[in-house]
């Protein structure tokens, strides 16, 4: 194969990757746009094979065998996987990638490079160093992802004293060593900022509250295509630096997408915590009123226009074919359902959406907090099903809370709150949320799928 | 004991305080009921309803009064019915003690126990018992029944095939009970109505109701106690005026409502607004009883001015709807009774800690106990005055045009030292590396454009596919395996294999996640 055919077929397989991601525009057209994915993929991958003549390699036998059981892994796991853990499936795929660029950084430093110029060289080793870098920190952090989204470990952030100065340190021993690597030191201090670098990208991660997983994961994404691009500059291949590019972009645009909803300074996330408060919260008057189920039942047969609010703790109680279930239910009484869906609800950009598609729902009556909002007033009962800070009114009202400003959901401007909750406790930030203490709030303690299960005995 | 409803002597007065179905309800508390015979006549409830409920009928006023321990009337005791009064009866109407002062002098003599059902506090647990409430809606309704009764065209505007007709324009004035009961029922027979109120957070409840808010441009909050409006300042009357000079040569029907307890109604629409009025409008004042709202009213009347406009000043709205009023109104004293007999052993217990009871009951065995103490909870939640600054569209369009300047200016900033770091890298890089740096760049640009457009419901697949292509990484390690260095090719086929993994696992979920998604 001539290399102009496989410049051809890189172009083929750039295309198609900019058509599968742009086809994600909407429902229908997305269908279409994952087979533009996999053909480009599939062509990209057959063209190398025989373009470098990739078959010659004495580890034929290997090569085929890693392929073949690669690929029975990845159609079991992707068989496997509950849409509940979905996250926690994106975050160890995460690490698959960052893990690869490491390797191939190191193996392009193993490799000799005669022909290269002294500035030609420069600028393979920085690449190699930066491609190494950047992958370690995605691999180590997407596992440390993996672990909390799957509650291995704990969801707190781990503050540790002076971390940012550890940051620092460790950054700064990095560019020490990226000098020295350089400055021809030997591939010792190339495997040395691995390690430092793994150290990094856990500790980045383990920072991080459960809270911002959203941001968290995006942004790990974001980090495995620039591995991804900085190994296209390494090996001088533009349909990874295409397809690394389009990578990157996407979890950067994601990740901000995610902030701006959480009205957070990107910056603080990724450093951790959450942004000082400056007073006091505000005092809470009321109390929690617990209701009984039939009464919601009863409140959900009287209602015309319902609103149904989504979050973690949906996902946690699996509650979403019973979600379903109920709200096909109502609609057959020719009452309006609808849901209402923040950005940041669940674990991951989307995670509901997926979720109610799961059981479903149709997604046209699944709408975004803008589309939503201002239908409120007119709502007769809004059922919330283990979500918290993204109805908390606190950030609309009370400028001292940690999350004055973060756009929420208005949900107590509807006529009756019903809020399906585990117990009495906070929600993952940790912050206390007036909605519950509201006139028109009931609480209806329990796990969400059993709540709902028992309501729909009420509901025929 | 037993509670006796006598037949209502004013004049004109069709209501009844006790009806069969109350009756039964009061039965249920221990209570004997008695009625005299014939005084549910002009409210549609015959003697024969009030027997088949268990309801003894009395057939003289003297009987009745006679046999009663508990009086349930609608209007405050009369003069002639003085003499009938048991010595320490109990007896529950109207009282209107703050302008009655005689009555309650000469009620005390009687030693008897007195609930005014006009003087139960306004908060949330007495609602049930708000007498003057359930009056005031019917008399709103009512209100525009009769203005339409006198008013020659229709409500609603119409386009017909013998010609246009404007919709009529209904102003209410003071958006109490009354007011906002005259706004629904003007609204719903498709009249355009508008309302003005001295207190400004009436506003949300009349645009609710789907009437236009009159702003007056003044900074004062006319809510006094209770929710109830308080007297205005002078200059504050004179805006108000002006408000309303500029509105009635335009408005068909006035409604007003205004009432300021304990004293005369207010003047707002004076002789000179009547004046400026179109012929055929009409005016229903509903504060007639309290001396009118309108300069020309004539209390319990209907006229004519001489420029044609009806001024309607009936005091007995509720009454011309008597059924309706009286299962409203006997509702509420079924509640007061409710309340005054926590054992429901048929026995009164007037309990002088409870807010509500403490406040209706104005003579307590022979001892005036009006005024009331101010209730221990606050009648309606305080309003903050709190008012943020509508912003003018110019001050909008202008903000905008400064922050357009404003990242123009950022870009322009980036986008130079962009370029200068472009040119300090090209400065040093082989050529080969600028042109992939171009690819580079441009790529992101195409990401940047492209993933905008992504639904918000499909930022988990886009992850998924995204993961995917990611492992495109894949062709790296696929390259490296032709080589002799051993731990080169075993690096390599690890990375492949899971690279593997993730390229069919993530595009494979991708399409199992796109699957769900379906239309209804």
């Amino acid at each position: 194969m001539t290399i102009g055919i496989l410049t051809a077929s890189y172009i083929t397989s750039s295309v198609l990757f900019i058509l599968a991601l742009g086809g994600l525009s909407n429902q229908e057209k997305a269908k279409r746009a994952v087979w533009y994915g996999i053909f480009g993929m599939a062509i990209a991958v057959a063209a190398t094979i025989f373009g470098n003549q990739v078959f010659l390699t004495e580890w034929l036998d290997w090569l085929i065998g890693a392929i073949v059981i690669g690929s029975a892994i990845g159609v079991i796991v992707a068989k496997k996987v509950q849409m509940t853990g979905m996250p926690q499936l994106v975050a160890a795929l995460h690490s698959f990638v960052g893990l690869a660029a490491v390797f191939i950084g190191i193996n392009s430093a193993l490799l000799p490079h005669s022909d290269f110029s002294s500035s030609e060289l420069t600028i393979h080793n920085v690449e190699v160093f930066l491609g190494v870098f950047i992958g370690a920190i995605t691999f180590t952090g997407s596992i440390i992802a993996f672990g909390k989204l799957s509650e291995l470990i704990t969801g707190k952030a781990l503050i540790l004293p002076a971390r940012h100065a550890l940051n620092i340190i460790m950054l700064l021993a990095c560019l020490t060593l990226g000098y020295m690597f350089l400055d021809h030191a030997g591939n010792w201090t190339l495997i040395c900022m691995t390690i430092i670098a793994f150290i990094i990208g856990a500790h980045l991660v383990l920072a991080i509250g459960g809270a911002d997983m959203p941001v968290v994961v995006s942004m790990l994404n974001s980090y495995s295509g620039w591995a991804a691009a900085a190994t296209g500059f390494m090996l001088g291949n533009d349909l990874l630096i295409v397809t690394g590019a389009l990578v990157g972009s996407s979890g950067a645009i994601l990740s901000y997408i995610m902030c701006k909803a959480m009205n957070r300074n990107f910056l603080s996330v990724i450093l951790g915590g959450w942004g000082d408060t400056t007073g006091p919260a505000m005092d809470i008057d009321g109390e929690m009123i617990p209701i009984d189920i039939e009464s919601v039942a009863s409140a959900l047969n009287d209602a015309n226009r319902i609103v149904i609010v989504p979050g973690y703790g949906m996902a946690v109680a699996q509650a979403q074919s019973a979600v379903s279930e109920l709200t096909s239910r109502l609609r057959a009484k020719k009452k309006e359902v609808r849901f209402g869906i923040h950005p940041v609800a669940g674990r991951l950009p989307g995670h509901m959406n997926v979720l109610l598609a799961e059981a479903k729902v149709p997604y046209d009556i699944v709408l975004e907090m803008d589309e939503i909002n201002s239908d409120f007033p007119d709502i007769d009962v809004v059922m919330i099903l283990g979500a918290n800070d993204i109805v908390n009114p606190a950030a609309q009202e009370d400028p001292n809370s940690p999350i004055a400003g973060m756009p929420v959901l208005e949900v107590w401007k509807a006529k009756q709150v019903f809020i399906s909750k585990r117990g009495q406790g906070r929600g993952y930030s940790g912050i206390e949320n007036p909605l519950f203490f509201k006139e028109n709030s009931r609480m209806v303690y329990g796990d969400a799928k059993k709540s709902l299960d028992s309501i729909l005995q009420s509901i025929s | 004991m037993k509670i006796g409803s006598p037949k209502e002597i004013f004049k004109g007065e069709n209501r009844v305080a006790m009806t069969p179905d109350s009756a039964k309800h009061l039965q249920k508390l221990g209570y004997e009921c008695i009625i005299e015979s014939g005084a549910g006549n002009n409210s549609n409830f015959s003697d024969k309803d009030y027997k088949v409920a268990g309801v003894k009928i009395a057939k003289t006023k003297e009987q009745l009064w006679k046999e009663s321990d508990i009086i349930l009337k609608v209007r405050a005791p009369e003069k002639s019915e003085f003499s009938k009064i048991k010595l320490g009866q109990h007896i529950i109407s109207f009282i209107w003690p703050g302008q009655n002062k005689a009555l309650l002098d000469s009620l005390k003599k009687k030693k008897v126990t007195v609930q005014a059902m006009d003087m139960i506090p306004r908060i949330s647990r007495a609602q049930k018992m708000d007498a003057l409430s359930s009056m005031a809606n019917i008399a709103g309704y009512r209100a525009v029944i009769e203005a339409g009764n006198q008013f020659g065209r229709f409500f609603t505007g119409q386009i017909t095939a013998a010609g246009k007709v404007p919709p009529a324009k209904v102003l209410v004035i003071g958006a109490g009970v009354a007011g906002l009961a005259a706004i629904g029922t003007a609204q719903s027979m498709g009249a355009i109505v508008r309302a003005f109120d001295v207190r400004p957070e009436v506003a949300e409840q009349i645009e609710s109701m789907g009437a236009e808010f009159l702003m007056l441009d003044f900074d004062s909050d006319g809510t006094g106690e209770g929710g109830y409006a308080k007297p205005a300042s002078k200059e504050f009357i004179k805006k108000e005026m002006e408000l309303f000079r500029a509105q009635a040569p335009e408005i068909d029907i006035v409604i007003t409502t205004a009432l300021i307890p304990g004293m005369p109604a207010p003047k707002l629409w004076p002789a000179e607004m009547v004046g400026l009025m179109k012929p055929g409008s009409v005016v229903v004042d509903l504060a007639a009883e309290q001396g009118g709202n309108c300069d020309v009213t004539i209390p319990d009347k209907m006229i004519e001015t001489k420029n044609k406009v009806k001024v309607i000043g009936y005091t007995d709205l509720p009454s011309r709807m008597a059924t309706q009023s009286s299962n409203l109104y006997s509702t509420n004293t079924r509640h007061m009774i409710d309340d005054l007999t926590p054992e429901k052993n048929g026995v009164p217990y007037v309990n002088m800690e409870d807010d509500v009871i403490r406040g209706a009951t104005v003579l307590h065995n022979g001892e005036i106990t009006f005024p009331p103490p101010k209730p221990k909870i606050v009648a309606i939640a305080k309003h903050t005055n709190e008012k943020i600054k509508e912003k003018t569209p110019e001050e909008i369009s202008k903000e905008k045009i400064e922050a357009e300047k404003k990242s123009g200016r950022l870009q322009a900033i980036l986008l130079i030292i962009g370029a200068c770091l472009t040119w300090y890298i090209g400065m040093y890089a082989p050529a080969e590396f600028m042109q992939h740096f171009i690819v580079f760049i441009l790529s992101c640009f195409v990401g940047y454009q492209v993933i905008w457009n992504v639904a918000h419901s499909l930022h988990t697949p886009l992850m998924a596919v995204t993961n995917a292509i990611s492992s495109i990484i894949i062709l790296g390690a696929l390259l490296q395996m032709k080589t002799d260095n051993d731990i080169v090719s075993i690096l390599a086929l690890i990375s492949i294999f899971i690279a593997t993994i993730n390229i069919v696992g993530g595009f494979m979920v991708t399409k199992r996640m796109l699957a769900m998604f379906q239309r209804s």
